[in-house]
C-alpha cells in the first residue's frame, strides 16, 4: 500500500506583506519599464536631450555641481519643467524605482490600523515621512 | 572493462570559473586601455556606457553565488576603473542596489523569507542615517570620501572573509523592543521541510549597528547587505534566511531615501545609471540560475579577491598615489 505523499507545510505570511509585495512589484515593473524605453528613445535620439550626448565624456568627470553649472541643468524638482527633454524624462523611471515604496507603505497602514497595530501605522508614517523628507528638495536646496 | 569516471564539482566549474575571471578580467582592462592614449584611442560617448553594461552584466553574475549585492562591487570598480566622477557613480550605485532589492522583495515577502516587522523599525533608522550620508558624502571632497571608500571596502573584504554565519542562532528570550515591536514570525525551512519559529534579541544595538550601515550606504552609495546580514543574523539573532531576506527588503528603503539626495543634487545620470542598473539585474538572473552549478565558496573567493584590488585601488586614487 502506498503511504500518501506528506502534505508540504505552508506558512502564510501576515496579509500586510501580501499587499506589500503586490504594490512593491506593480511599482517597480512599471518604474523599469519606463526607465528602459526612455532610456532608449534617449540614446537612439529619437527625442533631443537638454545636455547633447556627444558633450557627456567631456562632462562625467565632472563633480555632479560642477555638471550643472555647466549644462544648466536643473537641480531639486526643476527637471519637471524640462521634462520632454529625453535626458530629463528617463527621471521619472527613476523616481518611480525610488518612490514607489512610498506608495507600499500607505496602503498597509489601514492593516495595520485595523489590527490595532498603533506602533507600526506611526513606524510606516515616520517612514513616509522620510521618505518624502528626502525626495522634496529641501534638505539640498541652496546646496 | 572500462569505469567511467565523475569530474568532481569542482573539476567541472573550473572552467567556467576561469571563463568568468577573465571576462571580469577583460571588462576591467577596458577602462585602463581607453585611459591611455595609445590604447583604445578615444572611445565615443556611446562606448563607455557599453562598456558599464558589460562589466556590470559580469558583476551581476557572480554577485549572486558569491551573496552579495551588486551595489558593493558596483562602486569601487567602476569608480576606480571608470572616467565618472565619483559622484555619479554613487548616484548610480544606489539605483543598482535598489533596483536588486526591488526586483528581489516580493518574492521574499511573500514567501515569508523577509518579514516586515523585523525589517521596517531597522530600515526607518537606516533611512535617517543614510540620508544624512549621502548629504555629507556629496559635501566632502571626492578625493576625500574615495580614501574612505578605499579603507570601507577593505573593511569590507576583512568582514566577507572572517564573518561566520549561523542558521538558526539560539535566541533563548527576546528583550523587550523586540517584544515591543512584535519582532517574531515563522517560516518553513526548504532545505529541512520543518516549520522554523524564530525570535530576535539585541535589538537596541541592532538599532545602533543599522544608523551606522545606513550612514555608510549613503555616504558611498552602495547596497549594505554585506553589513545588514551579520548584524540581523549574528547579533539579533535571525535565522541566516530570514536576516538575507529581510536584508534585501530594508535596503529598498534605506536606498530609496539616499538616492533622493543625489537625485536632487543632479548626481544620478541616466547614461550611467540606466545601463548600470539593467547590466547588474540580466547578470543576476543568470547568476541566479548558476547557483546550481558553480561552488558559492569559490566565486565567493574571487570576488573577495576583486573588492580587495578595487578597495587597494580607491584607497591609491584618493590619496593621489595611483592616477
Amino acid at each position: 500500500m502506498n503511504a500518501p505523499s506528506p502534505v508540504p507545510l505552508v506558512v502564510a505570511p501576515p496579509g500586510e506583506q501580501l499587499r506589500y509585495a503586490a504594490w512593491l512589484e506593480g511599482t517597480a515593473r512599471s518604474g523599469l519599464v519606463l526607465l528602459v524605453v526612455s532610456y532608449f528613445a534617449y540614446v537612439l535620439g529619437l527625442v533631443a536631450p537638454l545636455v547633447p550626448l556627444d558633450m557627456l565624456p567631456t562632462l562625467w568627470n565632472q563633480s555632479a555641481a560642477a555638471f550643472m553649472q555647466q549644462t544648466g541643468s536643473p537641480n531639486g524638482w526643476g527637471w519637471l519643467a524640462l521634462a520632454a527633454r529625453s535626458d530629463l524624462f528617463n527621471l521619472f523611471g527613476i523616481a518611480i524605482l525610488a518612490g514607489g515604496s512610498m506608495l507600499c507603505l500607505l496602503t498597509v497602514i489601514p492593516l495595520y490600523a485595523r489590527q490595532g497595530e498603533r506602533v507600526y501605522v506611526l513606524v510606516c508614517a515616520l517612514q513616509i515621512a522620510v521618505l518624502l523628507l528626502a525626495a522634496s528638495g529641501l534638505l539640498t536646496a541652496g546646496h | 572493462m572500462r569505469s567511467l569516471t565523475i569530474p568532481s564539482r569542482g573539476a567541472r566549474n573550473r572552467p567556467l570559473l576561469r571563463l568568468v575571471a577573465a571576462l571580469l578580467c577583460l571588462g576591467l582592462a577596458l577602462p585602463a586601455a581607453a585611459a591611455d592614449p595609445a590604447g583604445l584611442g578615444a572611445m565615443p560617448w556611446w562606448g563607455w556606457p557599453m562598456a558599464l553594461f558589460v562589466v556590470c552584466f559580469l558583476l551581476g553574475i557572480v554577485a549572486v553565488p558569491a551573496g552579495v549585492g551588486g551595489g558593493v562591487l558596483f562602486v569601487p570598480i567602476v569608480a576606480g576603473f571608470f572616467p565618472f566622477h565619483l559622484d555619479f557613480v554613487r548616484g548610480a550605485g544606489l539605483l543598482v542596489a535598489l533596483a536588486s532589492s526591488l526586483a528581489a522583495g516580493p518574492a521574499l515577502l511573500r514567501g515569508g523569507l523577509a518579514n516586515l516587522r523585523l525589517a521596517l523599525p531597522l530600515a526607518l533608522i537606516g533611512s535617517v542615517s543614510s540620508t544624512v550620508g549621502a548629504m555629507m558624502g556629496l559635501a566632502l571632497p571626492a578625493a576625500t570620501v574615495q580614501t574612505a571608500l578605499g579603507l570601507t571596502i577593505l573593511g569590507i573584504v576583512a568582514v566577507m572573509a572572517t564573518a561566520k554565519k549561523s542558521e538558526f542562532p539560539t535566541v533563548t528570550a527576546s528583550d523587550r523592543w523586540a517584544q515591543l515591536l512584535g519582532m517574531r514570525g515563522a517560516f518553513v525551512d526548504g532545505a529541512s521541510g520543518r516549520e522554523v519559529n524564530w525570535q530576535v534579541h539585541r535589538t537596541p544595538l541592532g538599532f545602533g549597528m543599522f544608523l551606522v550601515i545606513g550612514f555608510l550606504a549613503g555616504m558611498f552609495g552602495m547596497g549594505a547587505g554585506w553589513a545588514n546580514v551579520p548584524a540581523l543574523n549574528l547579533v539579533m539573532g535571525a535565522p541566516l534566511k530570514i536576516a538575507a531576506g529581510s536584508s534585501s527588503f530594508i535596503l529598498s528603503l534605506v536606498d530609496s531615501s539616499a538616492a533622493w539626495i543625489y537625485f536632487n543634487k543632479g548626481a544620478v545620470l541616466p547614461i550611467i545609471a540606466v545601463p548600470s542598473v539593467v547590466g547588474m539585474m540580466l547578470g543576476a538572473r543568470i547568476g541566479a540560475r548558476l547557483l546550481t552549478v558553480l561552488k558559492a565558496s569559490i566565486v565567493r573567493r574571487l570576488v573577495i579577491g576583486l573588492l580587495l584590488f578595487a578597495g587597494l585601488r580607491a584607497l591609491l586614487k584618493g590619496l593621489g598615489l595611483w592616477a
